[in-house]
């Protein structure tokens, strides 16, 4: 039998396939971008007149060389330490001008007065693992953030992440510069005052 | 009967290319939005810790590297086992940082000079030492503005 020749496939719509796909994944993709945790070192230049820091304002971790946790002169493993530090922050057992009055900690006059005088200095030792230092400033980071987003929460109705994730996304229909103002009174409220000391 | 014997016995019709250059255009493409820009090679080890209470580094334009770790297999018997500084595709000791802060300055727009941060990606292996002696070279440069590059993930990740 004689072999019949098969008809030509139209290849006319390929480019529109093409086209199709390549918009797709034009429209999919992001580039990938780095993402870490931001810090802002302190100046070098000392000023001449010392800030006089009350003691129980400081809540001191130590990361010493064997990447054991000293918080407060007691030993402590890294997952109760979001939790001392959220504590400490939320203490308020200031009086007087100091007095703190959204705070919901125990008001243990030995701990921090008000969360605009709570320090935390993070120390540590030249052996100390990059990872765990990390994974120290994440945790204390996160107590910042849990506090911010329970007074965002009480205050605006929305969480201080949902917030700040509002403020940057370019399609949220509601107020930028008020959201902005929120934000700022948040960040007064809870500062992030954490000090590395060297 | 010759109208029946339109074409010999066994040839085959050619295969349609004309849509050939819309696949590799398309390839193209995608290739060009989708890659990073790597424009350091790295020659040490740099595995990022993981972290989860991140921010994201927007403006790469505005964003100075600064990479430590240990060298690669091939650098050991130059630069040795401790963790080392890779400043752009060359190592660097402690006291280069400044000028490479300077450098990177220098090719900015002085406008946009105060919003540069500067990107540690230390390999989570490194120890604090070589960190901390970067960080006080940065302030001695005033370049304040830090940021610890991670990976986003859970800290639990990160003790091993």
């Amino acid at each position: 039998m004689a072999k019949r020749s098969s008809p030509e496939v139209n290849a006319g719509s390929m480019a529109d396939i093409a086209f199709l796909l390549l918009i797709f994944f034009l429209v999919t993709t992001t580039i990938e971008t780095d993402s870490g945790i931001s810090r802002k070192l302190p100046p070098i230049e000392e000023s001449d007149e010392d800030v006089i820091i009350k003691k129980k304002n400081i809540f001191t971790v130590l990361l010493n060389n064997k990447d054991q946790l000293l918080v407060e002169d007691n030993l402590m493993e890294l997952g109760e330490l979001r939790e001392a530090a959220i504590k400490f922050l939320d203490n308020g057992g200031g009086s007087g001008e100091d007095k703190c009055s959204y705070c919901k900690g125990a008001s243990d006059p030995k701990s921090s007065d008000n969360p605009d005088k709570a320090i935390i200095s993070l120390k540590n030792e030249r052996e100390t693992t990059y990872a765990t230092y990390i994974s120290v400033q994440n945790e204390l980071v996160a107590a910042y953030t849990h506090l911010r987003n329970i007074r965002a929460e009480e205050l605006f109705g929305t969480s201080y992440s949902e917030m700040q994730k509002n403020y940057k996304d370019v399609n949220w229909p509601g107020s930028k510069a008020k959201l902005k103002e929120n934000i700022t009174q948040i960040k007064l409220e809870y500062p992030q005052k954490l000090s590395e000391v060297q | 009967m010759s109208k029946f014997n339109k074409k010999k016995k066994g040839e085959l019709p050619a295969v349609n290319t004309a849509s050939l250059p819309d696949i590799v255009f398309m390839l193209l493409f995608f290739f060009m939005v989708a890659t990073v820009m790597r424009d350091n090679e790295l020659k040490i080890k740099n595995e990022l810790p993981a972290a989860n209470q991140v921010e994201k580094l927007d403006k790469k334009d505005l964003v100075m590297y600064i990479y430590l770790g240990k060298p690669n297999d091939g650098f050991k018997d130059q630069f040795g086992e401790e963790a080392r500084i890779q400043l752009n595709d060359k190592f660097a000791e402690v006291s280069d940082v400044p000028a490479f802060i300077y450098a990177e300055r220098e090719t900015k727009r002085e406008e946009l000079r105060p919003f540069l941060t500067t990107a540690l990606k230390v390999d989570k292996d490194a120890s604090m030492g070589i960190v901390g002696d970067v960080k006080q070279e940065l302030r001695k440069v005033n370049a304040l503005k830090i940021n610890y590059t991670t990976r986003i993930g859970d800290v639990s990740l990160n003790s091993n």
